[in-house]
């Protein structure tokens, strides 16, 4: 069987992704917001004895080195060197999305184009001759639908044959006009001549990124040749000098103009036929009207937000309670199976109520995904963006770092991971760096369980409500870092926004199902792996050393001399009185054990701080594990009230036992909340932050500064609250 | 026909961009969407704090921020 590499390549948007998840039966992000794939992913296809191995690439507008995406478009063709290119081009929007098209041609590697969205354009009443854009550029062109799979096949058949036939692509030849072919012909026999780069570039080419000022290729050629590096470079200046004094402009504008006015001409010459003007009003259009209107819009936006929350918080509700009821169903049968001892308590306290608690909100997780999934491939996210800019830039930040936010949890229930990995469709590098370091400030699906815990017990009924008023907050405590990062440690201006609004789509039900399944799989197996882990090591922290001897037997004593009065009782009420002290004695006992543990200690020891912020003993434990994943500090609250607890046949659930615990109250909740929603993100948070960031000092910078800056707002909250008697 | 600098340009109001008069990362993004002199726009609306502004080029729409679409000069009727 011969193996060829194949890389998927185009516009942001165009179908790549959906192209990809049809060929490899992968289950990928399709998002219609531009940007949504920005790692390359893999995949195998088989076809008639061939093995093609399939790159999806991040989407790129062009094949300069200004983003991520694009650099990491470019090293991929130049490392990499895959076989054939499969270029897909979005037939609804072809002069855009062959821009690029043409730097590949330019570039001269074999290219086969993927003339995607025919279904689009034809309902738009375009017509596209592919056969006649084939002839007229050269390489072959395939239309399909990505969606429907229509044409893959045959697609798949032109890029194994493009791979097959090995043929040296020539490349494209475009005319610049007389001033800039002139120094390219001169600029191309240096470069020849030299050798320079010409084992990985064509020599035109070289010359085309000189003029364009490549930071890329400039920085290789004068590692390659400083002589003649410096050489082009000094035709570049002469020749920008020239254009800049009779005509106005400068060559890197003129290859722009050139290269579009060639694709107007070749979609002229019969490639396209359209029913009606190219520039009509699209449905597409006619709801933005609406959506994006100057009061209607931001009234729409809330009221979406709204009904996410509404939605998620309502109708999870039900399969929520019914995933609690499993759990202490499954801790009761365990509990009556099990002899006392350290096997029933490792079981009972620290694997079903520590992983147990973070499952139970499964449910909701999902449908939160669910609620963000339909927005996201709706093509709204991008509207938001749109009319959210004007804000975000008085805090230093861009329309898309809304993106990474709402996937954080700005609208709760999401989660810092790909929040942060979604700030690489940011171009800016300032910019980008302020919103990766705040969007582990959103209240993300981890420190859900919390929140809605707390508030359930400690304020009342209106749980949706309470949510939409926290996740208020944490956006303004993330835009006001932001602002104060971008003024401070990441000073610099602000960089072009100029963004595409993709049409809307109807969201296709396996798009939904796989964004959905996906992030709520990732919660699942986090409770599976780290959260099961950490639980356990938490409860062996809980649980050893054991109280000493002497404890024991004092304990004992008290026990047995009770028994025997009780044994001695006369009246009925005497009985239940000494009942009452022996159950007294036993709850005494075994928080003298927890206190007396690993976990117990340093709780003990960290509360001459933290009592500032209203935390006792227990809080810390569970804060000191939410270092590691937030969802730990609910389950560690769990383990922490249940080893606590004398009897498992008295178990309450932990919302009942915090309501009656003297340590707790609502202001007490409410420091905590604050406290839980700023400090350190979690690991595996940080660890995403040091790679996209590039330094493990910012991974250590958002533990310290976020830990800091939580317990500050902590204090305060708990001191005023204190002070107004509360 | 005379020129106005796009941010000017109202609502619904259509042209043919004339000139594109920024170099560097902005200039390029600018060029790269197609917004080359020559290219008829029709300013589609805009967001509501009058910022950033909506474009409808060569079939499809492009957002803008007013201080990028003061680099852009169209030649309106
Ligand atoms: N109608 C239609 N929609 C498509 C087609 N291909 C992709 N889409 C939609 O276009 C949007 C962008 O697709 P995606 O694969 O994420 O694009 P990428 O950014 O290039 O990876 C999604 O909403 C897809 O469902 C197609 O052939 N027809
Ligand atoms: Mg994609």
């Amino acid at each position: 069987m011969s193996k060829i590499t194949l890389a998927l390549a185009g516009n942001p948007n165009a179908g790549k992704t959906t192209l990809f998840n049809e060929l490899t039966g992968a289950r990928q992000h399709v998002g219609n917001y531009p940007g949504v794939t920005v790692e390359k992913k893999e995949g195998v296809y088989l076809h008639d004895g061939y093995e093609l191995h399939i790159v999806d690439l991040p989407g790129t507008y062009s094949l300069t080195a200004y983003s991520v995406e694009e650099v990491v478009a470019r090293d991929f063709l130049v490392n990499e060197k895959p076989e054939v290119i499969v270029n897909i081009v979005d037939a609804s929007n072809l002069e855009r999305n062959l821009y690029l098209s043409l730097q590949f041609l330019e570039r001269g590697i074999p290219v086969c184009i993927a003339l995607n969205m025919i279904d689009v354009a034809k309902s738009r009443g375009i017509e596209i001759k592919s056969q006649k854009l084939s002839e007229l550029l050269g390489v072959p062109v395939v239309p399909i639908i990505a969606r429907s799979g229509y044409g893959k096949h045959d697609l798949m058949k032109t890029a194994a044959r493009v791979a097959e036939e090995k043929t040296v692509q020539k490349p494209l030849q475009i005319s610049y006009g007389d001033d800039l072919d002139r120094v390219i012909q001169e600029m191309e026999k240096e470069i020849i001549s030299g050798n320079f780069l010409t084992d990985t570039y064509p020599a035109r080419w070289i010359a085309l990124k000189y003029l364009e000022n490549d930071e890329l290729v400039l920085s290789k050629g004068n590692a390659a040749n400083p002589a003649l590096s410096e050489k082009l470079t000094g035709m570049t200046r002469s020749v920008t000098a020239h254009l800049e004094d009779t005509m106005d402009t400068y060559p890197e504008a003129l290859l722009a103009d050139y290269r579009y006015g060639y694709i107007h001409s070749i979609v002229r010459k019969g490639v396209i036929r359209r029913k009606d003007d190219e520039n009509r009003l699209y449905t597409s259009d006619k709801i933005d009207r609406i959506v994006t209107h100057r009061f209607l819009g931001p009234l729409i936006m809330l009221a979406v937000l709204l009904m996410l929350y509404q939605f998620t918080f309502t109708y999870s509700e039900v399969p929520v309670s019914w995933f609690e009821a499993f759990f202490s169903w499954l801790s009761d049968t365990v509990s009556t199976a099990l002899d006392q001892g350290f096997l029933k308590s490792l079981i009972v306290s620290g694997i079903i109520d520590g992983v147990g608690g973070v499952l139970g909100f499964v449910p909701l997780i999902m449908f939160m995904f669910f609620g963000i999934a339909v927005l996201e491939d709706s093509g709204y996210f991008a509207r938001v963006a749109f009319m959210m800019d004007r804000i975000f830039r008085i805090f230093g930040l861009h329309g898309s770092s809304v993106m990474a936010y709402i996937l954080s949890g700005g609208i709760a229930g999401g989660c810092a991971v790909p929040g942060v990995m979604a700030t690489r469709t940011l171009k800016s590098t300032r910019e980008r760096m302020a919103t990766l370091l705040t969007v582990p400030f959103m209240n993300c699906g981890a420190k859900l369980p919390l929140l809605a815990l707390l508030t359930g017990t400690f304020f009342g009924k209106n749980k949706a409500l309470l949510m939409f008023v926290l996740t208020l907050i944490s956006w303004a405590g993330a835009l006001l870092v932001a602002k104060f990062l971008r003024v401070t440690i990441i000073r610099g201006p602000a960089t072009p926004f100029v963004m595409e609004l993709p049409p809307y789509r109807f969201p296709t039900f396996k798009g939904l199902a796989i964004h959905t399944w996906e992030r709520t799989w990732q919660y699942i197996q986090k409770a599976g792996t780290v959260i099961l882990g950490i639980s356990v090591i938490i409860w062996a922290m809980m649980t050893f050393p054991e109280l000493s001897e002497k404890e024991i037997q004092r304990f004992e004593h008290q026990q047995e001399t009770l028994q025997i009065s009780l044994d001695a009782a006369i009246s009925p009420s005497e009985a239940g009185h000494i009942r009452k002290q022996l159950q007294d004695i036993d709850s005494q006992e075994a928080k003298e054990r927890l206190r007396n543990s690993v976990a117990g200690r340093i709780g003990t020891f960290m509360e001459r701080v933290t009592k500032f912020a209203g935390f006792d003993w227990r809080i810390n434990i569970a804060l000191l594990g939410g270092f590691a994943a937030k969802e730990v500090v609910v389950s560690t609250l769990g383990t922490a009230y249940s080893l606590g607890e004398a009897d498992a046949e008295a178990a309450k659930s932990l919302s009942e036992t915090l309501a009656k615990s003297p340590s707790w109250s609502p202001l007490v909740a409410l420091s905590l909340i604050i406290f839980t929603m700023f400090y350190a993100p979690c690991f595996v948070a940080v660890v995403c932050i040091i790679r996209e960031a590039g330094s493990w000092k910012w991974g250590l910078f958002s533990m310290v500064f976020n830990t800091l800056l939580a317990f500050t707002l902590a204090v305060i909250v708990f001191q005023l609250g204190s002070l107004m008697g509360y | 026909m005379y020129r106005v600098n796009m941010r000017k340009m109202e609502d619904n109001q259509s042209g043919v961009i004339s000139a594109v008069r920024v170099g560097g990362e902005l200039g390029r993004r600018i060029r790269d969407m197609g917004l080359v002199p020559g290219t008829p726009v029709r300013i589609q609306g805009r967001a509501p704090l009058y910022d950033p502004v909506a474009l409808r080029i060569r079939g499809f729409t492009l957002t803008l921020r007013n201080s990028e679409a003061d680099h852009i000069e169209v030649e309106v009727a």
